[in-house]
């Protein structure tokens, strides 16, 4: 069968089980272009920006447990996707990114839009390609697939030259792909397994700590049936909320700089950390010489990489997250409750204690809106079925910390690298996975407007996200550094001189509701969640509220500033 | 943590593209390569790479494991660990007066070198060995006047079977 590039592209695509992409074309792309809409059954949702394509795969791809897919075309098209690629490369979100390129013979002739985004993207991206020759067309699709989604995921980026897509050449469906450079390891080592519930056996004040790889694994069951079988108490990383249920009583909060004063304190204390999926990033130990000092640590992680790399481990494992939880399982329904949970009473009595003295806490006053209580009244609201995208800065912390994550795949965030304007699109996204869940994106008065282009996706495609902007006329989170660690000297960090929210929605054909009364708080957002299409609800709230607690940079976890 | 040299044999898929991501991944992680060196195997699909690095014993282990990471590395061998050969050449050209040359061509006969090229003023004499004979044989000339030096990275093999 004779199939031009194009075609092949699209065939492969859709091979691939993938069902929406996320792009913006160019000259580079006209071909691909020009062959996606004749496919009912791929849809291609129009950005507004390519950075918004690529956030939005992301979305997608961990609302939906695939693999997020975004097209775009050579040269500015191809330099607009390096940050959301760089995104999600810190949170290992599977990810295949397809860039036009100027045609093979005039690559490397500094061409007009030609960029070397293979050159670009090569420390950013898990791995990616130049297809030069049209007959490794079709395996290198699939190989990008392949490697996106398998190991430790990653963003994959192929570049594709514009005679390639136009070449006409014989097709066949490429065989399975196998690499004999790459070959990740999902099976864990039977002894540290035997090991590992030893350890557990002869913990006294032990803590699980999972992390991103939890959600990516789907092992959040094994995470809550290893916790409960022990009665060993739950604490996550940013990325690993909704690993456990954020209402269990051995549910300890978030771990890190704005973690719970029991999970910063539980690590402080313990004897044993179980790490699933963890990588112990700096915003999660603080200072690495004072993390932990008395406990034994096991690290489970299919990446061998994030073992030892912070932190030295007694019990490193290799293995997917879900497998080897699995197996220790197994291992454990041998052992009697009472083996496995030898003086837990004492233990989870002190942390209560913790819980009780310095809870997460906020003073809603009559007269201005705490962000804290929006997030808080936003999950009462929606009974914590929402999926919540947030954008960066005090807003993310805040929906981290106040929205009680009972369920994987629920909290969608720029965990690694933090980008603002991160929210939005990827809030389409999800919504384009999961058109039968709320979304909605808790955002920063200044995060919104770095991709608030994509208004006009959300509300083309009908794909209805609800915006909570915590508008605090500030950059606030740099603001707060600027309040505890400056002087209060907020050097360009006022953002009072913002657009009328509810008018800009109006203007994309959305719909903007403003809110400043704590009384109307509940009132608005009822009203907003329940209004048709896509709306922002404008949440004008105290200016120069703080995320507490919090570790200072460098700090240790113990030591943290309280309200 | 104590420093020491560290050699390491890649095998990787001879692809455009491969050396920029090692590397990159050296830059990018603030590891430290002191030599290099890349040529095609009795396979034409796969490159070996021979790498000197010195660092602590918890960066090797990470040099290892990200090497290992990257999708065009098929093996990571830490030579260090085992019995291995190991070859560097180098041609070192260097004045030799007349009455230098018969001192230049005892220093050349003692480390079993050759000279490879004659002038007027100078010899180029081509050196083969490990890392501590290049080192001795430079001392030793170096009196002499060198006037410049190529030399490739270190090269080395395992001694035992297999690869
Ligand atoms: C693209 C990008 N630029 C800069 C920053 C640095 N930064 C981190 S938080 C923040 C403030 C965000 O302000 P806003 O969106 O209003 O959120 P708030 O903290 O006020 O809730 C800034 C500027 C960033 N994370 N991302
Ligand atoms: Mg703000």
């Amino acid at each position: 069968m004779k199939l031009t590039g194009a075609q092949i592209l699209v065939k492969m695509i859709k091979a691939q089980g993938v069902d929406t992409i996320f792009g913006y074309p160019g000259g580079a792309t006209i071909d691909i272009h020009d062959e996606i809409v004749r496919h009912n059954d791929l849809r291609h949702i129009l950005v507004r920006h390519e950075q918004g394509a690529v956030h939005a795969a992301d979305g997608y791809a961990r609302a939906h447990k695939t693999t997020g897919v975004a097209l775009v075309t050579s040269g500015p098209g191809a330099t607009n996707t390096v940050t959301g690629i760089a995104s999600a490369h810190a949170d290992s979100i599977p990810m295949v990114v397809f860039c036009g390129q100027v045609p093979t013979g005039l690559i490397g002739n500094d061409a007009f839009q030609e960029v070397d985004i293979v050159g670009i993207t090569r420390p950013c991206t898990k791995h990616n390609y130049l297809v030069k020759d049209p007959d490794k067309l079709a395996a290198t699709i699939q190989e990008a697939f392949y490697i996106a989604r398998s190991g430790r995921p990653g963003p994959v980026l192929v570049d594709l030259p514009k005679d390639i897509l136009q070449t006409q050449i014989d097709f066949q469906m490429p065989e399975e792909t196998h690499l004999r450079s790459y070959k990740p390891n999902y099976t864990p080592n039977k002894k540290q397994i035997a090991k590992v519930v030893q350890m557990v056996k002869d913990a006294r004040r032990p803590v699980i700590f999972a992390g991103g790889g939890v959600i990516s694994s789907c092992a959040s069951e094994e995470i809550t049936r290893l916790a409960q079988m022990a009665r060993i108490p739950v604490t996550t990383s940013l990325m690993g909320l909704g690993a456990f249920p954020g209402t269990d009583p051995l549910w300890l909060g978030m771990l890190g700089m704005h973690g719970t004063f029991r999970a910063n304190m539980s690590i402080g204390h313990c004897d044993l950390i179980i790490a699933v999926g963890v990588r112990f990033d700096d915003r999660v130990t603080g200072n690495i010489a004072k993390f932990a000092p008395h406990a034994s640590i096991i690290q489970i992680d299919i990446d061998p990489t994030s073992i030892h790399k912070n932190i030295p481990v007694q019990c490193p494992i290799v293995g997917d997250c879900k497998t080897t939880l699995e197996h220790i399982l197994a291992l454990m329904e041998k052992q009697t409750p009472a083996q496995l949970t030898v003086e837990r009473d004492p233990w989870l009595a002190q942390i209560d204690q913790w819980k009780q003295t310095t809870p997460l806490k906020y003073d809603q006053q009559a007269d201005v809106i705490k962000p804290q209580f929006v997030v808080e009244k936003l999950w009462e609201i929606t009974k914590g079925q929402a999926i919540i995208t947030t954008e960066v800065g005090q807003n993310q912390m805040w929906a981290a910390q106040y929205y009680h994550f009972d369920r994987p795949n629920h909290f969608i965030t720029s965990g690694g690298l933090g980008v603002m304007g991160f929210g939005l699109p990827a809030a389409i996204g999800a919504k384009a996975a999961c058109p039968d869940k709320l979304v909605v994106d808790v955002a920063g008065d200044g995060s919104i407007q770095m991709n608030i282009q994509e208004l006009m996706t959300a509300v083309e495609n009908c794909l209805d996200v609800k915006i909570v902007i915590l508008n605090n006329r500030f950059l606030g989170m740099v603001r707060q550094w600027q309040e505890f660690f400056y002087n209060k000297a907020y050097a360009c960090t006022n953002i009072e001189n913002a657009p009328d929210f509810i008018k800009l929605a109006e203007a994309y054909g959305a719909t903007g509701f403003r809110c400043t009364d704590p009384a109307c708080v509940e009132d608005t957002l009822r009203k907003g969640l329940d209004t048709p299409g896509t709306v922002i609800m404008d949440f004008v709230v105290e200016r120069e509220e703080s995320v507490y607690p919090m570790v200072p940079a460098g700090g240790a976890l113990t030591e943290m500033l309280l309200v | 943590m104590e420093t020491s040299r560290y050699l390491l044999s890649i095998l990787v898929d001879d692809e455009p593209g491969v050396l920029s991501r090692i590397a990159g991944l050296f830059s990018g992680r603030g590891f430290n390569i002191d030599s290099l060196n890349v040529a095609t195997t009795d396979d034409p699909d796969v490159s070996r790479i021979t790498m000197a690095t010195t660092c602590d014993a918890q960066v090797i282990e990470q040099i290892k494991k990200q090497l290992h990471k990257l999708i065009n590395v098929i093996t990571v061998n830490d030579l260090t660990e085992k019995k291995y050969v190991e070859r560097q050449l180098a041609l070192v050209k260097v004045h030799a007066k007349p009455e230098k040359r018969a001192e230049i061509l005892r220093i050349v006969d003692i480390f079993r070198c050759r000279v490879v090229d004659v002038g007027h003023a100078h010899y180029t004499v081509e050196i083969s060995g490990d890392s501590g004979k290049h080192q001795a044989f430079l001392s030793l000339l170096k009196p002499m006047g060198i006037i410049e030096i190529a030399s490739t990275g270190a090269i080395a093999l395992a001694r035992e079977m297999g690869k």
